[in-house]
């Protein structure tokens, strides 16, 4: 099956030329990292996580979306969701290997990371965090690759698959609720230090996750006349938006909390977010950049007829996909250090070495899912034809 | 043919796993461990604790408070880089409201008129008894030893920098690039870090394993740094707390830190 | 064999790479690496025997016993007692890494990480203006 990467159009070729010259890039700025040490970002004494962590965060809930494919489909047997469940499955692997992609590049001593399994520490959330990462890339590894490759040759699925799908489905929860118990279990940070922390990370994955596989969707059937199917994407799309809709009223309740219990420390976060504190603003423009796209694309994820405009609905998707990026990719992070414990400011801005970085690894999760994605649009085509 | 690949596959996996396990074949058949002791003149304890005098040092003045920082750094090999973002600090000067953001108000600056810009106030790693940082570690690279100090293995550490986040006093700093171009002056028995890894306060325990005081403690002429066992009852720590009032950084996160405070 | 010729001469090619080392050579080891040993101290901590081949036990045995132990007083075979320490007991003997440790750490091409935190003796700090702390 995986020949079918090595053939494509002229347009394919290009793209996987462009992903690998961002990823080729991204490495020589880490080559330069990796000599000089984490000090090439803007990451500092107080705001020690940044732009690789958030990165890490925001993505460990798109690769748990996979499961609002694989549960319907799989639990409840929702024919719809037949044709794009491997392709939910194929982001999970990308993501996922984003995910540990970003923390190998974020540690101060990567050639240590074998440390974590040397010495294992079950106390620390990070070891568990190793734990359900790696196998969660593992499970969607083997099921998506068994029921494809059976599926080429036109077999049912084995049943031993079927306990590792069904195993798939809590394991997907747990990937970033283990996330969310980094940030929710640790005292010093008032930011971080609330019970919806791991429910705001259900919220926000299956609304990102989602999102951008409806995006994904379009794209293939533009390039490739794949069609998942209307009520494929028609359910996907209701499931944005009650995530989306989860996930602003679990702002809500953040900010009703913080603001009417009008604790100092608590509050300083989201003031120095929103509107600047002690005259440092530097994040502000962002927020409501993130806030703002977030209640217009879900006011208009809410009314059937935006919703159901084909046109409109992958700009609606594109919106809560960025908001949220925003949100848990930089400001979640960053804003738990800012201000420090000691309640003084220091701000954060990515230098550019940072950047590309990012993108390059960015990048390998593209190269990734596209040849994933070759092989299994590859192999559904072959089968309607 | 296609039988016999896979008879001859199974075989030769099996035949790894069977090589692959002569190392731990190897390291269970080790001979019994060498001996070791501890340093005759070391000093031990049950829990060791540190009590910062805080009026002490209004006598003696902002650079009593100085000469404790540049003692530890100096002995330390910590790095100076002159600014904010890449600091590596162990011990350091903060005024009162941010080392005790909860307890500030705004009569405390009633007491410039004494002279008193702020209160300055000595911070470092509290080497809590239920330390966060112990917690979180994912590798164990930073463990609370049976004598109460919080101690750092530099070998082990893969500076993930989780321990960072997770202390409530901001004790903690990593090494974002190679520290020895920064170093002013170089104790020789002392190694230093590398980039990558996080470093604190160490309560001076290879001071205390020959017999000395932590640097701080001795730079501070006056007392105004005491340190010892607080289930000693004869301690210097245990006498001040008897005499004085003393709080504690943050108390109510449930850390136990160990460093109380004379105010 | 289908493509005989190309497979033969491929693995002829591959010998004659995999054997490099030894026909370059003409079967003449390169000479071996010579220490420079302390003049003043005739005994190593342990047997040279020993030291020689694990040295590198030791040291993370020592590392592991001072660190996480507290305990920093080793008891050698011969009952001598040693401080446990790379800078301050192995070097100040040995007194120089370039003549001793590297010489058989770069004939066998491996780079023991310990220099990048343990000063060695030759380590001088680098001439650069270090900024003051600013308050």
């Amino acid at each position: 099956m995986f020949e079918k990467v090595l053939t494509g159009s002229k347009g394919y070729y290009v793209w996987i030329l462009i992903l690998l010259g961002v990823i080729g890039f991204g490495f020589l700025n880490y080559l330069k990292q990796w000599t000089i040490g984490l000090g090439v970002t803007g990451m500092s004494r107080d705001v020690s996580w940044a732009l690789y962590i958030g990165q890490f965060t925001f993505l460990v809930g798109v690769a748990a979306s996979a499961v609002m494919l694989v549960l319907p489909y799989y639990l409840h047997d929702y024919k719809a969701f037949g044709k794009i469940t491997i392709l939910g499955e194929f982001v999970a692997v990308a993501a996922v290997t984003m995910c540990v992609t970003f923390i190998i590049v974020d540690l101060g001593r990567p050639d240590r990371a074998f440390n974590v399994m040397l010495y294992p520490s079950p106390e620390s959330i990070l070891f568990w965090d190793m734990v359900v990462l790696s196998v969660y890339m593992m499970l969607n590894l083997l099921v998506g690759w068994t029921v494809l490759g059976c599926e080429k040759r036109g077999a049912p699925p084995p049943s031993w698959i079927k306990p590792f799908i069904y195993l798939s489905i809590p394991w997907a929860f747990s990937i970033h609720t283990v996330t969310a118990f980094l940030y929710a279990g640790l005292p010093g940070r008032g930011f971080w230090l609330t019970a919806v922390m791991a429910p705001r990370f259900l919220g926000s994955a299956f609304a990102a996750g989602p999102a951008l596989l409806i995006i994904l969707c379009y794209l293939v059937k533009r390039l490739t006349g794949f069609d998942a199917g209307r009520e494929a994407i028609k359910t996907l799309s209701k499931i944005v938006t009650y995530a989306m809709l989860a996930t602003l009223f679990f702002m809500g309740c953040e900010l009703f909390t913080v603001y009417y219990s009008q604790i100092p420390e608590h509050m300083h976060h989201f003031a120095y977010l929103f509107v600047g504190l002690h005259g440092k603003a530097s994040l502000v423009p962002v927020m409501w950049v993130s806030a703002t796209l977030a209640i217009v694309a879900t006011v208009l994820l809410v009314i059937p007829t935006t919703r159901n405009n084909t046109t409109l609905l992958p700009i609606l998707c594109a919106m809560v996909f960025a908001s949220l990026w925003i949100e848990k990719g930089i400001s979640l992070t960053v804003g738990g250090f800012i201000p420090n414990p000691l309640e003084s400011i220091t701000e954060y801005a990515p230098t550019f070495p940072e950047f590309f970085i990012t993108l390059g690894v960015w990048g390998i999760g593209a190269l990734i899912l596209t040849l994933l994605y070759k092989v299994a649009v590859s192999v559904r085509l072959e089968e309607e034809a | 043919m296609d039988k016999t690949r896979r008879d001859f596959l199974k075989i030769a996996g099996i035949s790894a796993l069977g090589l692959g396990s002569t190392p731990l074949r190897a390291a269970l058949a080790e001979s019994a461990a060498p001996k070791v002791e501890p340093t005759p003149e070391a000093l031990g304890a049950k829990r060791w604790a540190m009590v910062v005098d805080l009026k002490k040092f209004q006598q003696s003045g902002e650079a009593a408070m100085k000469a404790c920082v540049d003692a530890c750094h100096s002995i330390h090999n910590v790095p100076d880089w002159g600014n904010v973002k890449d600091e590596v600090k162990w011990i350091w000067t903060t005024g009162f409201g941010h080392a005790f953001p909860s307890q500030e108000h705004k009569y405390l600056h009633d007491l410039e008129e004494h002279g008193m810009k702020g209160v300055p106030t000595a911070v470092m790693c509290n080497h809590c008894d239920n330390p966060p940082c112990v917690r979180v570690c994912p590798t164990k690279a930073t463990f609370k030893r049976k004598d109460g100090i919080v101690l750092m293995d530099f070998h082990r550490c893969i500076g993930c920098r989780f321990c960072m986040a997770a202390c409530p006093y901001g004790a903690r700093s990593l090494n974002w690039k190679d520290p020895r171009g920064h170093i002013k002056t170089l104790n020789r028995e002392f190694p230093t870090r590398t980039r990558g890894v996080v470093e604190k306060c160490n309560f001076c325990a290879e001071r205390l394993a020959v017999g000395k005081q932590p640097a701080c403690v001795d730079a501070c002429k006056n007392g105004e740094i005491l340190f010892g066992d607080l289930e000693d009852s004869n301690s210097d720590v245990r006498k001040a707390l008897r005499e004085q009032f003393a709080i504690r950084r943050k108390p109510q996160l449930g850390t136990q830190p160990q460093v109380y405070y004379i105010v | 064999m289908y493509n005989a010729g190309k497979i033969i001469v491929g693995i002829i090619i591959f010998l004659v790479l995999f054997t490099f080392p030894f026909w370059y050579s003409k079967g003449k080891p390169g000479p071996a690496p010579k220490l420079e040993l302390p003049k003043d101290a005739k005994q190593c901590v342990e047997a040279t025997a020993y030291m020689k081949a694990s040295h590198m036990q030791l040291l993370d045995s020592w590392r592991d016993s001072v660190v996480r132990d507290g305990n920093r007083i080793y008891v050698s075979a011969s009952g001598k007692k040693y401080n446990m320490s790379l800078q301050n007991t192995c070097l100040k003997c040995h007194k120089t890494r370039e003549k001793f440790c590297d010489r058989c750490h770069n004939y066998v091409d491996v780079t023991p990480k310990c220099w990048e935190c343990h000063i060695a003796p030759e380590y001088k700090l680098p001439k650069e203006k270090v900024a003051l702390r600013s308050e």
